[in-house]
């Protein structure tokens, strides 16, 4: 069996001088040829993670390995394996974009002709031909994102780190990124992305890790799964109903609570019902036969699946509230 | 995946070159140097600022200021001269930690880190193509004083060797500059260290003679390394020097290549750390 791609196992890192630790265990296990999701809130860790599993930064605790090799004991064997695009763009702002990518094949110790050709072709991908010899500083956000994502994909790494690759991009654009993004994975190598965006985890991720801090005690892994199955982990189906009169509210709440089995929510300003039901299409037909019996009139019933950001709201709040 | 998307070709990459890792070495160098002098090409305004500025100084102490200095040889011109040489060198310190620490900050060294190659590439690129800048900024002043009147009469190997100690301080001072980059948490930093440039090279001789300043003050100016290599131009170019001073200034020459050492065998380990301690 060929090694993880990425192993991570009780990271843990406390960073000089600040309160609280940034990591306080972290594990991952991403097989080789996937993309994996790194999903969580603003100073949940995203970014650490990603610099200790890429070399730059040392775990206090833990171990990391890329394809089976340690990053502590053996960094320069992982940076031969690994692509890296930061959370902020790292190209050199003066040379143009063209100048970037031979300097950086030349670094990654291609021939001057190979340096030059991926650097066209690297140009034509992104859709930077025309910008190709304008110097970097007069980029926009999302073109300067391109080239850093193009760079990274010089060598077509083992592993990619993308760290929040589209924050700033345009819907193009993040199209665009994407499609990078398959192609590379459908020459085998694996992507562990951090992002904010659910859809984009759910676009491109087999597998999602949620990370979250809560109350500041540093990040951990709170949920894994597919998005499907982080989904039905909150409770799978919802049945929604909205109700005309807000005086039928109660009763209403009465229906569904009965036959979800659990309270309902209730929402007065939105006359609006709701509660996760186990089995859908028995839910509907419960539902509106008991509202009928109780004469509720209804304005709109739907059974639903929780969107991601819902999921993600879920299991980061109730890891902020200890549970 | 929620959405089907239509799987795109394989991405076909090219694969690194064979080489030795000494080979490489020197490749990065180059390319990283390289890189350097490329910016230079990118932005003339700024070679422009550095090298013009000493030249500045160079007119304003020979046209405005020199008529109410006291110099030996009776033309200040000759003694003027090496100091600001000298005083250039310094200048280079705040220029290479500039690009250091901008780098820090910009990401870039962090994904020259997290590339297959060595650390001493990455400092070794910056050193060849700061010395080759102050080397070139050092050739401009050089004719620029030549124009205003100043005249080397030591000969061409003595002058070629004070073109060679005025370098050798400069190369000390990268990797202060590279250092004081690494360590320096932010632009507050880099402007402390602009500020004390130039009362360093104040405390020192390359203006005046330290005999004449308070005696505290004359002995630490005595013992500025900016003193031994203005001392040792002044003495290598055949210009006038000051009259006086103690041991170290009997010794210019020898000290202004002592100094360099020291100061390269105390801060280029210290650099080399701190790069490497970069992932703490
Ligand atoms: N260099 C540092 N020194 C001290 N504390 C740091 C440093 N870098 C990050 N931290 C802290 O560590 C925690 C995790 O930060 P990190 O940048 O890994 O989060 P993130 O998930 O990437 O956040 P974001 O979504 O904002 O990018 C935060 O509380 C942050 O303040
Ligand atoms: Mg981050």
């Amino acid at each position: 069996m060929p090694p993880l791609a990425v192993h991570a196992d009780g990271l843990r890192k406390h960073y000089p001088g600040s309160p609280a630790p940034a990591l306080a265990g972290v594990d991952l296990t991403v097989p080789p040829g996937t993309v994996h999701g790194l999903l969580g809130p603003n100073g949940a860790g995203k970014t650490t993670a990603v610099r200790i599993l890429a070399t730059l930064l040392r775990a206090d605790a833990g171990r990391a390995e890329i394809d089976g090799i340690d990053v502590a004991a053996r960094p320069a064997d992982v940076r031969r394996r690994i692509g890296l695009v930061g959370q902020y763009a790292a190209i050199d702002e003066v040379l143009d974009g063209r100048r970037n990518l031979v300097m950086f094949g030349r670094l990654l110790h291609l021939s001057p002709a190979d340096a030059r050709r991926r650097a066209e072709q690297l140009l034509e991908r992104f859709a930077l031909v025309e910008a190709a010899d304008r110097p970097v500083s007069g980029y926009s956000g999302g073109m300067r994102r391109r080239l850093d994502i193009a760079v990274a994909m010089i060598l077509a790494p083992a592993v990619l780190f993308l760290d929040e690759p589209t924050t700033g991009l345009d819907p193009r654009g993040r199209a665009e990124v994407w499609s990078a993004v398959r192609a590379l994975v459908a020459s085998g190598t694996t992507v562990l992305l951090t992002t904010q965006y659910l859809d984009e985890a759910d676009q491109l991720a087999a597998r999602i890790s949620v990370l979250a801090a809560p109350r500041g005690a540093g990040g951990r892994v709170v949920a894994e799964g597919t998005p499907d199955e982080l989904r039905a982990r909150i409770g799978g189906d919802r049945i929604e109903v909205v109700v005309r009169r807000p005086d039928d509210l109660a009763a209403a709440a009465a229906v569904v609570s009965r036959v979800a089995g659990t309270d309902a929510d209730v929402d007065a300003d939105l006359r609006r019902v709701a509660a996760p039901v186990p089995d859908r299409m028995a839910a509907l037909g419960a539902t509106l036969a008991g509202l009928a019996g109780a004469g509720v009139a209804v304005e709109d019933l739907a059974v639903r699946r929780p969107t991601l950001d819902e999921v993600f709201l879920r299991l980061t709040d109730r890891a902020e509230v200890g549970a | 995946m929620s959405t089907a998307a239509p799987i795109p070709a394989p991405d076909v990459a090219p694969v690194p070159a064979p080489g030795s890792p000494l080979r490489w070495a020197l490749a990065d160098t180059a390319t990283l140097a390289g890189r350097q002098l490329a910016h230079l090409r990118a932005r003339p305004g700024e070679v422009a600022g550095a090298v013009g500025f000493p030249i500045l100084l160079l007119l304003m102490f020979v046209y405005l200021l020199g008529g109410m200095m006291d110099a030996p040889g009776g033309d200040y011109r000759q003694a003027l001269s090496p100091g600001l040489f000298t005083m250039t060198m310094l200048f280079g310190l705040s220029a290479t930690m500039i690009g250091v620490l901008t780098d820090a900050q910009r990401g870039i060294t962090d994904r020259f880190r997290s590339l297959p190659m060595s650390a001493g590439a990455v400092l070794a690129g910056r050193a060849v193509a700061d010395m080759v800048v102050s080397a070139l900024a050092l050739a401009v002043l050089l004719g620029a004083a030549l124009l205003v009147g100043w005249r080397p009469t030591g000969g061409p190997w003595s002058a070629a060797a004070a073109v060679g100690l005025l370098l050798l301080l400069r190369f000390s001072l990268l990797w202060v500059g590279i250092w004081l980059g690494l360590v320096a948490r932010g632009p507050g930093a880099l402007t402390a260290v602009q500020t004390f440039e130039f009362p360093f090279a104040f405390l020192s001789g390359v203006f005046v003679a330290p005999v004449t300043m308070p005696a505290v003050l004359g002995a630490v100016a005595e013992w500025n390394p900016l003193s031994s290599t203005a001392a040792a131009a002044r003495e290598l170019f055949g210009n006038p020097g000051w009259e006086g001073g103690g041991w170290v200034a009997q010794h210019a020459i020898a000290m202004a290549v002592l100094w360099p050492v020291v100061i390269v065998g105390v801060f280029a380990p210290l650099a080399v750390r701190r790069y490497r301690r970069m992932s703490r």
